[in-house]
């Protein structure tokens, strides 16, 4: 696994938020480059968070959760809160058991994940009773936005080679661009069949959640034909950028298969992959072939399960088009 | 003199906690007795350095030690003992004193005051360890690696019933181990007992 990101930081210790305030900052300031996240009704968190001198970023706000980007355990910590508030429909008592009974299972499954090795974000502490549950900051962007990234890229490249009239040279770039693409999702369809050899379904596996940790810090910015007069190095930091890990988030949904079911889970995990990818570009679509061919190879099961995912998709169709 | 180093946990700033470490200790069975007696003068959580894999592993329980006590949602009698029963991965607070807490014969030892009162600073806590223990006190740096110069892997393994986590030679050099023994062990004990 890469190393995290580290901050510098010479001062663990001691006085004031100030290394994480800084840390913080740096976040927001990143933060506010991307697109801002749609406006977030308020609500009260949970002691410690409700009057915290520790900054608490919103990042997303989901049908059941709230996510913030903080600090935990030490100011050069980053850290996500997951809280999940109550919901003012549901009876107390009823709301109180399934909120606890659903961190609770959504925290057993990232443990046992870590425990096997899968790359997921680790638990760093939580409160059942009041709904919420701190994870590891998982640095990096999600596989949604590198295909975005890629897709528009792919855009440029092909606009590129028409008007310079540079053919064969640009096919051969294309192909080594084409091969970290290729190993990316190659390692995409293995970090999903690890998953599911740990008997652990995912159960809302689209390409938001599916992270890239990259191994070096900063991704490369330009998607613009002029902005690198250095192909070559260009090249390298795209692959660079690609070489990452892959880390699988948001295991709110996920569950412990049951052995009669699982085939059947482990295609729905696939399947709402492939939907994801299909949703994003047709280019992507074709990329996911890839992560197909290397989850097939990934683990003694995964050719069933590919099996059972071609009935799905019949499946699926078959619903859409009586729906 | 006595070093004792002040960690500030993020969202429980006002609550410092104070840990010293002192090595060679001889009167071990002296401390224990007086957490056995209960003596209030002794409210610390007193623990065996060599099940601490790392500061971050000792703030963990340290948070959940002040978070508890300041949502009313102690389990163990006291702030102190909740710290030492956050440790281990199971419901057990007798298990988890006789693990993590101090023995007759320990010789490295960690010792955590938690700041719950305005009171109890640095220097109050320094002063008292210097009259308490009889050992050598070591300085903890900023990273609190020091915390870890006694970490026995084979018995947190053991402890966490996780074959081989936590790397080989009783002391966890590799950092990418480290970092991988830590996020399975945080994990465990943010679930145990539930």
């Amino acid at each position: 696994m890469p190393p995290e990101p580290t901050t510098d930081n010479p001062s663990t210790t001691s006085t004031s938020t100030s290394p994480s305030e800084q840390l913080l900052q740096e976040q927001q300031q990143e933060q506010q480059q991307q697109p801002q996240p749609q406006t977030h009704t308020h609500h009260t968190l949970p002691p410690p968070f409700t009057h915290t001198p520790t900054p608490l970023i919103p990042l997303t706000q989901g049908a059941e959760a709230l996510v913030y980007r903080t600090t935990f355990l030490t100011p050069s910590t980053p850290a996500i809160l997951k809280y999940r508030p109550p919901k003012p429909y549901r009876h107390p008592t009823l709301d109180r058991r399934l909120t606890k009974a659903r961190l609770l299972a959504e925290a057993r499954v990232l443990v046992r994940c870590r425990r096997e090795g899968v790359a997921v974000p680790a638990v760093l502490g939580g409160d059942w009773e009041a709904g919420w549950l701190c994870l590891e900051f998982v640095a990096g962007e999600t596989v949604r936005r590198v295909l975005d990234w890629w897709v528009e890229r792919e855009g440029w490249r092909v606009k590129g080679k028409e008007g310079e009239g540079e053919g064969e040279e640009g096919e051969g770039e294309g192909e080594e661009r084409d091969e970290a693409m290729l190993d990316l999702m190659r390692k995409i369809g293995r970090a999903v069949g690890k998953l599911h050899t740990t008997g652990v379904v995912h159960g809302d596996l689209t390409t938001s959640n599916i992270m890239l940790r990259p191994s070096s810090p900063s991704p490369p910015t330009s998607t613009s034909p002029n902005a690198s007069p250095n192909v070559d190095e260009e090249e390298e930091d795209v692959s660079a950028y690609l070489a990452g890990t892959i880390v699988l988030i948001d295991f709110g949904l996920a569950a412990q298969s049951l052995r009669q079911t699982q085939e059947e889970d482990r295609a729905v995990d696939l399947y709402v992959l492939e939907r994801a990818f299909a949703a994003t570009h047709p280019t992507a679509e074709r990329l996911f072939g890839e992560v197909l061919r290397a989850y097939g190879e990934s683990y003694p099961g995964a050719k069933a399960s590919l099996r059972r995912l071609e009935g799905v998709r019949l499946r699926g169709r078959k619903r859409s088009m009586l729906g | 003199m006595v070093h004792v180093r002040t960690y500030r946990l993020p969202h429980y700033e006002q609550y410092p906690v104070h840990v010293a470490l002192f090595r060679d200790v001889s009167n071990a069975a002296f401390l224990r007795k007086q957490l056995l007696e209960a003596n209030e003068d002794f409210d610390y959580a007193f623990l065996d350095a060599s099940m601490i894999i790392s500061l971050t592993h000792l703030l963990s329980a340290s948070f959940m030690a002040v978070h508890r006590s300041l949502t009313n949602s102690l389990k163990a009698r006291t702030p102190h003992s909740e710290l030492v029963f956050r440790l281990h991965p199971n419901n057990n607070i007798g298990e988890s004193y006789r693990k993590f807490g101090i023995s007759d014969t320990t010789t490295a030892l960690i010792a955590v005051k938690l700041s719950l009162s305005q009171d109890i600073t640095a220097e109050t806590v320094a002063a008292h360890l210097g009259e308490a223990v009889q050992g050598e006190s070591v300085q903890i740096g900023d990273d609190g690696h020091e915390l870890t110069n006694w970490t026995d892997a084979n018995k947190v393994n053991e402890t966490y019933k996780t074959p081989n986590l936590l790397g080989k030679n009783g002391h966890a050099s590799d950092n990418t181990n480290l970092e991988h023994a830590q996020a399975v062990i945080l994990g465990l004990m943010t679930i145990k007992g539930s």
